[in-house]
């Protein structure tokens, strides 16, 4: 190890699970510093709730190892952890008051009656949950049960906080709320928060950085903008926003070169007709297959002559959805800056048996 | 044209009628239930109670049906009685201890430890005793408990109390592990997860939420071993329980009267276990 490497909060290096002939996990290495706040993102399947299973100590890996703050701790079992999970389900226990879930790790580690109550309301405080103190976890709302789950978790002031789908189960007006509720709650605590989800867009509006899993591995790590800006392979291209790919022989006639590349939809001109293209951008023409109208912008479904289909995004500045809806089966030209298009990897043919 | 109409015959306006009126169709979903339960088992009961305050004509052995007190009165002076519900009651005890004791790691394992498969098998295995006659189980304990027998403890209370714990074993497990099943995992990680070790998550999270499946299954336990006399007569050797008294009293003593006043302990017992179980909620779970 590097002397001057910056303190780790969790560190894995070639973690693998596999449940019988099923490998969940193919060979994980991932850092994550301390005070950040992480998404592993993937499709459900992709392994990224059994990789935090392992980080919380439910699950013993296959091979590789967890490391907690440097510490070793692939062999201890979750008691014997300094991290605190935020579960799906939340997990609250439905015999005790609000209070009593949030006071439940501090009882187990002995403090004592006076400090444990103190530390419990000010958590409670810290999710705007004060006054709830008394009532049962049944007679909560659903958003409500997430802060007292996140209280509980806070409250025992973990080096890590582990996430689980936390807002999967609110509505889309709560889930938005908590996004930027989350964000702060972790600003304030500094606490490292490493956080599972399916949502892309949570993914990128909450967190510092992202790793993108598919199938038991880590496709990339990164800044949302990175992530969204320049995805790595198809598949994040893909996963994370519209999958828009030029290849094969349509990048040949487009582009002039072989290859896979990735232009996102908004970067994307609609110019009707036979446009011709500015000096640095890229152009191809084709025939516009359906249009989407979606309030503040539309979608055209572009079918390229040189083949392959890209999607382009508009904002409706000006114009009304008569107008636009007027453009389906018409010819357009769709044009880019050359910055906005970047080659990926392609798809991997067959990748279980790619070997990691 | 006119809208067409679909033809409303007898049995689509029945429909619609049942369709308006919920009291009407909960009546005729209730009734033969209900007269099943007034009849067979209230009534039998009722007439049990009634039976209690007769007496027999000491040379007729006829039921006389005049009112007495007489054989409460007995029942309540006679040492013999006392000492036979007392310990008609520790056996009950003892039996659904032990059966607690076995049944809820056997439970826990089936509902949280075993794969979906092995679960499968485990339930079948528990299940599987219940197939057998009662009898049969029961001579063959008396078979093992012999002198010469496999375990070769002979007979009496702790022969009577092994014997029914066994046979009364999978009424004991069922509702436990069904109590576990619904008891989500999660709640065994987070307990884990905020520091707390196996016998502490135990103690403070899955006994309190299983607590009324366990009750449940106690009912079952109790009850069946406070009204078991073919087991005592088996393999209980000279120790006679509350059911062995009510049986020679219909049989032997031709007392049908005197019999049915025994039979109101273990129901006076029952049904003062079942006022404390209700209030924690068990019979929720039954």
């Amino acid at each position: 190890m590097f002397p001057f490497m910056p303190d780790q909060a969790v560190s894995l290096r070639g973690l693998r699970k596999s449940f019988g002939a099923v490998q969940a996990v193919a060979g994980v290495d991932l850092d994550v510093a301390d005070g950040e706040f992480f998404a592993m993102l993937g499709p459900s399947g992709s392994g990224k709730t059994t990789v935090l299973r392992m980080i919380a100590g439910f699950e013993a890996p296959t091979a590789g190892t967890v490391e907690l703050g440097g510490r070793d701790v692939t062999r201890l079992a979750p008691f014997e952890r300094d991290v605190n999970t935020v579960f799906q389900d939340y997990a609250l226990f439905p015999h005790m008051s609000v209070l009593q879930n949030v006071e439940y790790g501090l009882r187990v580690k002995k403090v004592p009656r006076g400090p444990r109550r103190e530390r419990a309301l000010d958590a409670l405080r810290s999710v705007r949950l004060e006054g709830f103190e008394g009532r049962r976890p049944a007679q909560l709302s659903g958003g409500q049960r997430q802060r007292v789950a996140l209280a509980r978790a806070l409250v025992n002031r973990p080096r890590v906080l582990l996430l689980d789908e936390p807002l999967g189960a609110l509505d889309l007006k709560l889930r938005e709320e908590m996004q930027v509720e989350l964000k702060a709650i972790q600003r304030e605590v500094g606490i490292t928060f490493l956080f599972v989800t399916h949502d892309q867009e949570e993914a990128l509006t909450m967190s510092d950085r992202v790793a993108v899993f598919n199938q038991g591995r880590i496709e990339q790590v990164g800044t949302p903008a990175e992530i969204y800006e320049r995805p790595a392979t198809a598949f994040v291209a893909g996963f994370v926003g519209t999958s828009n790919l030029i290849s094969g022989e349509a990048a040949v006639a487009v582009l002039g070169r072989e290859g896979t590349y990735s232009v996102r939809p908004e970067k994307l001109r609609v110019v009707p007709g036979d446009g011709t293209p500015g000096p640095d951008e890229h152009s191809a023409a084709g025939t516009v297959r359906e249009v989407v109208y979606a309030g503040p912008s539309t979608r055209f479904v572009v079918d390229l002559d040189a083949g392959g289909r890209l999607i382009a995004l508009q904002q409706n500045l000006q114009v009304s959805s008569m107008d636009v809806m007027a453009l389906r089966g018409a010819r357009v030209t769709l044009a880019w800056h050359r910055r906005h298009e970047f080659p990926v990897a392609a798809p991997d043919p067959d990748p279980v048996a790619a070997g990691g | 044209m006119t809208t067409p109409v679909v033809a409303a015959g007898p049995r689509r306006r029945a429909a619609a009628f049942l369709h308006r009126h919920a009291g009407v169709r909960l009546s005729l979903l209730l009734s033969a239930p209900l007269a099943w339960l007034g009849l067979a088992y209230l009534g039998a009961l009722a007439a049990l109670f009634v039976t209690a305050f007769w007496s027999t004509d000491v040379f007729t052995g006829d039921v006389v049906r005049v009112f007495t007190w007489a054989n409460f009165h007995d029942l309540v002076t006679g040492d013999v009685y006392r000492t036979v519900a007392l310990r008609s009651v520790g056996v009950a005890v003892a039996v659904t201890a032990i059966d607690l004791v076995i049944a809820f790691p056997m439970a826990f394992a089936m509902a949280k430890v075993a794969s979906p498969r092995a679960q499968r098998w485990l339930v079948i295995l528990v299940l599987t005793p219940l197939w057998a006659s009662y009898l049969v189980k029961a001579y063959a304990w008396r078979v093992m408990l012999s002198s010469d027998g496999v375990l070769g403890w002979g007979y009496g209370l702790t022969a009577t109390i092994l014997t029914l714990s066994y046979l009364w074993l999978p009424y004991m497990i069922l509702p436990i592990y069904a109590g576990l099943e619904r008891l989500p995992g999660s709640l065994l990680d987070a307990a884990g997860d905020l520091g707390a070790r196996g016998w502490r998550t135990f103690r403070t999270v899955v006994w309190p939420l299983t607590f009324p499946a366990v009750v449940a299954g106690s009912i079952f336990t109790f009850s069946l071993s406070l009204g078991d006399y073919i087991t005592v007569k088996i393999v209980g050797g000279k120790s006679q329980l509350i059911g062995n008294v009510v049986y020679d009293n219909i049989g032997a003593a031709n007392n049908l009267p005197f019999a049915a006043a025994v039979a109101t302990v273990p129901v006076v017992i029952m049904l003062v276990y079942l006022a404390a179980v209700r209030r924690t909620g068990a019979l929720d779970n039954l």
